[in-house]
C-alpha cells in the first residue's frame, strides 16, 4: 500500500467535516520477493516504437517453457500487434489468445474460459486483465513495454502463482532503448518494495448528481439527511452545504442563472420539504444512463467480403460480421485504403456504411498500425524520477545493457544528454515540417498539457505550430516554420516560452479551445444526466436526436463559465489530462536552464518521441493555414481546365 | 535548402474567390454562415433552431438555455456588418412551432429589434411548420428571387435552381495529417445548400447518402466555414465521415 491511511479513511463512515475516523490497519508479514528479470535480448534492440517485434523469438521460447503465461501490453494496438506477430513464430501452435476490451464480448469470455480450464499456454492482453480476479494456473507474467508505475507492476506480477511464500516471476519487455531505462529504474523499485498509487481525488460532482437523481428515483429524499449521507462518505467529506444545494439545483433545473426551466423541473418538492421526480419519464431515462464509465463514442469494425476479388466501392461491398468497435476519431483519421490491425488481423478500411466502419482484408505484411487510444496510464511520478536521475548520472549507465548506455553516449557525442535539472530543447527540420523537441521527463499529463500551452504561444510567435506527440520523456513539436532559426535570430525567445506565466491566462484560454476539455465535459455531461448516452440502434436517428457536446461546451462556457459542470469538467480534467501542479514544479526547476541545440536531423534521443503515437491537433492558425492551402489547390486545378468544364 | 516560408506559405498566394454563382448569380458567403445576395440586398441564413435547448428541457435533458440568445447575438452581428434590406430564414428558424410563442422576453425584443427597417421571411421547415405571428416578419413556404427559389428542403429536382437549407452541410479534409471538419457551402453553381446558423444545430457530411442525387458531383464545391473567411474547396478533395 503507498498511502494506507488514505484507505483507511475510505472504508469507513465520518461524522461531520472535521474528524476522521480511520479502519483498522492490519500489516501483513512480507511476502516472498517476485524473481523479477529484464529480458537480455541477443538481437538489437530498437531506438524506438512500442511493438517489442524484435523479442519475438525469445519471448516465444519463453511462453514455450512456461505452462501458462499472462502476457501484458499497455494498449490495445500493441497487444493486436503482439499476437499477430506471435502467431507468425507459432510453429508448433502453441494455443496463444488475444483479450482486450475492443473485442466482441463473446470473443472476450470464450478467452476467459479457456484460461480457466487451463486450455490456453499464453493469452495476450491489455488492462482489462489487470484487476483482481485470478484467471486460471498462471507461471509467469510477462510485460512487454513501460511499466508505468511501482505499484502497477507489483499488481501486474502478482498474477502469477497466488502462494504468498513462492516467488511470482515475471519477465520485463522494453520495447524500446528508452524503456529499457525505464525497466531497470521499475525492476529497481520493486527490489526496495517502493509503491506508488495516485493519491485519490475529492469526490466528483457530475458523480454526486447521478447520485442525487437516483435517489430520487428510488423514492423521495430528504435534502438534510442525503447531505449527511453523502458528507459521511471519505471522498465527499469535504462537500459544503452550499455545494450540495447546488447540485440539488443542478439536478433540478440545470442550475442555470437563467431560470428558464421551472417548467421543466426533474424534481418537485413535496409539501413537507423532500424531494420526488417529476415524472415516470425522468426515472426511465435515469436508468438507461446510468453508470460512471463513459466510452468515447465508438463505431463498429464489419467486415465486407470482396466479391471476385475486384476492389469496389464501399457501397458496393457485402458486408457480415462485426469484429468489433474502435474509437470514432480513430476510423475519422484514416483514409479509404488505409490499412490497420484489429483484432488480430491486418484490414482495409474501404468506407463507411451508415455508422459502421466497412473493411476488408487487407492483402498487405506492412500495416499501418492503429493509433486510437494510446496508452492510457501515465508514468508515475515515482518512477518518472528515478528514470531521470538513472539518466543524469553517466555512472549509473553501466547498471543498463551495452546497447543502451552506447545509446546515450551517441546522445551525448550529437547533442547532450541532459542533467538532472535542466531542460533539453533540440530543433531540427524533417520532412515538409520543423520539430522541436524537449525533454522534460515529467509522464505524459504534464507534456499534454505543456504542448497544448507551448503550441499556443508558438502560435503567437508566429512558428505556425501544426500538432505535437507526448510521451512519458519528451515532447515533440512540429509546426511550419522553423523555430530553431527562430531562435538564433531573436524571434523566438526560449526563456519566456518557458515561463511560469503561461499557467495564468494562457491555461485558462486553452479551455476554451481544447479537445481535452471538450472529451472531458462530454463524460461529466453524460454521467451527470445532461445529455443520454448513444445506445445500438439509436445511431441512425442520433445527429437529428442529439446535441453535441462540444456545441453545448461552447455556449454554456461562453455564457456561465462558472456552470457547475464546467468546473466538474475542469476538476476532472485537471487530475486525469493535464497535471498543472507537476508542470508547475517542472517550470520552476528549470528555470534559467534551458538549453537549446540546433540540429540538422532527428537526434538519439528524439526518435522515441517521434514515433509516439496519439496527437492533439492544434486549433487556430495553424488549421486555417491548411484549409487556405486546400482552397488554392482549388484555383490551381480551376487553372487547369475544371473551371472551362463548368461553362 | 530550401526557403521554408516560401516553399510552405507563399505569400504571393493567390487570394480567395469571395463569391459562390448560384445559377449565374453572385452570392457573397460569410464566415459566420450566412450568404448574402449583394445584387438583391439580401441576406440568408438557414436553421436557426431557435429554443432546441429549450425542447429538449421539455424531454428531460436541461441543455444549457443560452443557444437561442448566442444565435441571436450571431445573427445580430451579421446583420449590423451588412445592413441587408430583406432577411430570409430558409426553415427550421424555431425547433419547434410552439416554441416560438414562449420565447423569453428579451429574446424576443431582440428578434423584433433586429426586423425593423427592413423585410424579413420566415419559410417554413420541417421543425417549424406553423409560426405564430408574435415574431413578426411574413411567414410563407417557398420564395422565388430573380429565378431562384428559396425553400427549405432541397426539391427532388437535380437541376434545380434553388438555395436550400435542411441537411446541415459539414465537409471534411485531411492535410498533411491534419483533418479539419467544418461547417460549408454546399454548391455545383445550380444549386446551393446553406450551413445550419443554430448554436446547437448538428452537421452532415455533404458526402452522406442524404445529399444523394443533389449536385452534379464533378462540380461540387464545399466552401468551408473559417475563422473570417470562406474557403472554396473541391468535391474530389473531400473525405467522408
Amino acid at each position: 500500500m503507498a498511502r494506507p491511511y488514505e484507505l483507511a479513511a475510505f472504508l469507513v463512515p465520518h461524522k461531520g467535516q472535521t474528524t476522521t475516523r480511520l479502519a483498522e490497519i492490519v500489516t501483513a508479514r512480507e511476502g516472498a520477493k517476485a524473481d523479477i528479470s529484464i529480458l537480455k535480448s541477443r538481437v538489437e534492440l530498437p531506438w524506438a516504437g512500442h511493438s517489442a517485434r524484435y523479442a519475438l523469438p525469445e519471448i516465444y521460447e519463453t511462453i514455450r517453457a512456461h505452462r501458462m503465461s499472462l502476457m501484458f501490453v499497455n494498449t490495445r494496438s500493441q497487444a493486436e500487434m503482439l499476437f499477430h506477430e506471435l502467431w507468425r513464430y507459432n510453429d508448433e501452435n502453441l494455443a496463444i489468445a488475444l483479450h482486450h476490451g475492443s473485442l466482441d464480448v463473446a470473443q472476450r469470455r470464450k478467452v476467459e474460459a479457456a484460461m480457466v480450464a487451463g486450455k490456453l499456454r499464453a493469452v495476450v492482453c491489455t488492462s482489462t486483465l489487470d484487476l483482481g480476479i485470478d484467471w486460471g494456473d498462471v507461471d509467469l507474467v510477462i510485460n512487454v513495454g513501460a511499466p508505468k508505475g511501482a505499484s502497477r507492476l507489483a499488481q501486474r506480477i502478482g498474477h502469477a502463482n497466488h502462494r504468498l511464500d513462492e516467488p511470482s516471476k515475471a519477465l520485463l519487455v522494453p520495447a524500446n532503448r528508452f524503456e529499457v531505462v525505464e525497466c531497470q529504474a521499475a525492476l529497481e523499485a520493486a527490489e526496495e518494495g517502493a509503491q506508488d498509487t495516485p493519491p485519490s481525488r475529492p469526490g466528483a460532482l457530475d458523480v454526486l448528481s447521478q447520485h442525487v437523481l437516483g435517489t430520487a428515483c428510488a423514492g423521495t429524499f430528504d435534502p438534510h439527511r442525503l447531505y449527511r449521507e453523502v458528507v459521511s462518505a471519505s471522498p465527499y467529506q469535504g462537500l459544503t452545504r452550499e455545494g450540495f444545494d447546488k447540485v440539488v439545483e443542478f439536478v433540478t433545473t440545470g442550475g442555470y442563472a437563467l431560470a428558464n426551466y421551472e417548467r421543466y423541473a426533474r424534481l418537485k418538492r413535496t409539501p413537507d420539504g423532500r424531494y420526488r421526480v417529476a415524472h415516470p419519464r425522468i426515472a426511465q431515462q435515469y436508468r438507461l444512463n446510468v453508470g460512471t464509465i463513459v466510452e468515447a463514442p465508438m463505431v463498429r469494425v464489419r467486415l465486407a467480403r470482396l466479391k471476385g476479388g475486384a476492389l469496389k466501392p464501399a457501397s458496393m461491398l457485402a458486408p457480415s460480421r462485426v469484429l468489433g468497435e474502435v474509437e470514432e476519431y480513430f476510423i475519422e483519421q484514416l483514409m479509404p485504403g488505409d490499412s490497420f490491425v484489429f483484432a488480430g488481423e491486418i484490414l482495409r478500411f474501404e468506407g463507411w456504411r451508415e455508422l459502421d466502419a466497412i473493411v476488408t482484408r487487407a492483402h498487405t505484411t506492412e500495416p499501418k498500425v492503429p493509433s486510437y487510444e494510446g496508452g492510457k496510464f501515465p508514468l508515475s511520478t515515482y518512477l518518472a524520477e528515478r528514470v531521470r536521475l538513472l539518466l543524469a548520472e553517466p555512472d549509473s549507465w553501466s547498471r543498463l545493457p551495452d546497447q543502451v548506455s552506447d545509446w546515450l553516449r551517441f546522445q551525448a557525442d550529437v547533442s547532450v544528454v541532459p542533467g538532472p535539472d535542466e531542460i533539453l530543447v533540440e530543433t531540427f527540420p524533417r520532412g515538409k515540417r520543423h520539430y522541436l523537441v524537449c525533454y522534460p521527463f515529467e509522464g505524459r499529463l504534464a507534456h499534454q498539457s505543456l504542448g497544448m500551452l507551448l503550441t499556443r504561444r508558438l502560435e503567437r510567435a508566429g512558428a505556425a505550430p501544426l500538432g505535437f506527440v507526448a510521451n512519458e520523456y519528451a515532447l515533440a513539436i512540429w509546426g511550419l516554420n522553423d523555430m530553431g532559426e527562430m531562435v538564433r535570430t531573436g524571434r523566438l525567445d526560449l526563456a519566456k516560452l518557458f515561463d511560469e506565466d503561461m499557467l495564468g491566462d494562457d491555461l485558462d484560454a486553452w479551455f476554451a479551445s481544447s479537445s481535452l476539455m471538450k472529451r472531458s465535459f462530454r463524460v461529466c455531461a453524460i454521467i451527470s444526466g445532461l445529455i443520454e448516452r448513444r445506445y445500438p440502434g439509436q445511431e441512425k436517428t442520433g445527429r437529428q436526436m442529439t446535441v453535441s457536446s462540444d456545441l453545448i461546451y461552447d455556449v454554456l462556457r461562453q455564457h456561465e463559465p462558472d456552470h457547475i459542470l464546467l468546473r466538474a469538467a475542469f476538476a476532472d480534467a485537471a487530475t486525469g489530462l493535464i497535471d498543472v501542479g507537476r508542470l508547475n514544479r517542472f517550470l520552476q526547476r528549470i528555470r534559467g536552464r534551458i538549453r537549446h541545440i540546433a540540429l540538422s536531423q532527428v537526434s538519439p534521443l528524439a526518435v522515441p518521441v517521434m514515433l509516439e503515437i496519439g496527437r492533439e491537433s492544434v486549433p487556430g492558425e495553424a488549421s486555417e493555414t491548411l484549409l487556405r492551402e486546400t482552397a488554392e489547390e482549388l484555383i490551381v486545378e480551376a487553372l487547369s481546365g475544371h473551371a472551362q468544364r463548368k461553362v | 535548402m530550401l526557403n521554408a516560408k516560401f516553399d510552405l506559405m507563399p505569400e504571393s498566394a493567390p487570394s480567395l474567390r469571395s463569391h459562390i454563382l448560384v445559377s449565374n448569380h453572385e452570392m457573397r458567403p460569410l464566415a459566420a454562415g450566412a450568404l448574402y445576395w449583394e445584387a438583391e440586398d439580401t441576406l440568408l441564413v438557414a436553421d436557426l433552431h431557435l429554443e432546441k435547448g429549450a425542447a429538449f428541457a421539455a424531454l428531460g435533458m436541461l441543455l444549457p438555455p443560452y443557444d437561442t440568445r448566442t444565435t441571436l447575438e450571431r445573427l445580430h452581428k451579421v446583420i449590423r456588418a451588412v445592413t441587408p434590406s430583406r432577411v430570409v430564414a430558409l426553415g427550421d428558424s424555431f425547433h419547434r412551432s410552439h416554441l416560438a410563442e414562449s420565447l423569453a422576453e428579451d429574446d424576443l425584443a431582440m428578434l423584433i429589434r433586429l426586423q425593423q427597417g427592413r423585410e424579413w421571411y420566415w419559410i417554413c421547415g420541417n421543425h417549424d411548420p406553423h409560426l405564430p405571428t408574435c415574431i413578426g416578419g411574413t411567414v410563407c413556404t417557398t420564395l422565388t428571387i430573380c429565378g431562384v427559389t428559396l425553400r427549405h428542403e432541397p426539391s427532388e429536382n437535380g437541376l434545380a435552381r434553388e438555395i436550400a437549407g435542411h441537411l446541415h452541410p459539414v465537409a471534411r479534409i485531411a492535410r498533411r495529417g491534419s483533418v479539419i471538419r467544418r461547417r460549408c457551402f454546399a454548391t455545383d453553381g445550380n444549386r446551393l445548400i446553406m450551413p445550419a446558423f443554430g448554436a446547437y444545430a448538428g452537421g452532415l457530411n455533404v458526402l452522406d447518402e442524404a445529399f444523394g442525387s443533389l449536385f452534379l458531383r464533378n462540380q461540387l464545391e464545399a466552401w468551408m466555414m473559417g475563422r473570417a473567411d470562406v474557403y472554396p474547396v473541391l468535391g474530389s478533395l473531400l473525405l467522408p465521415g
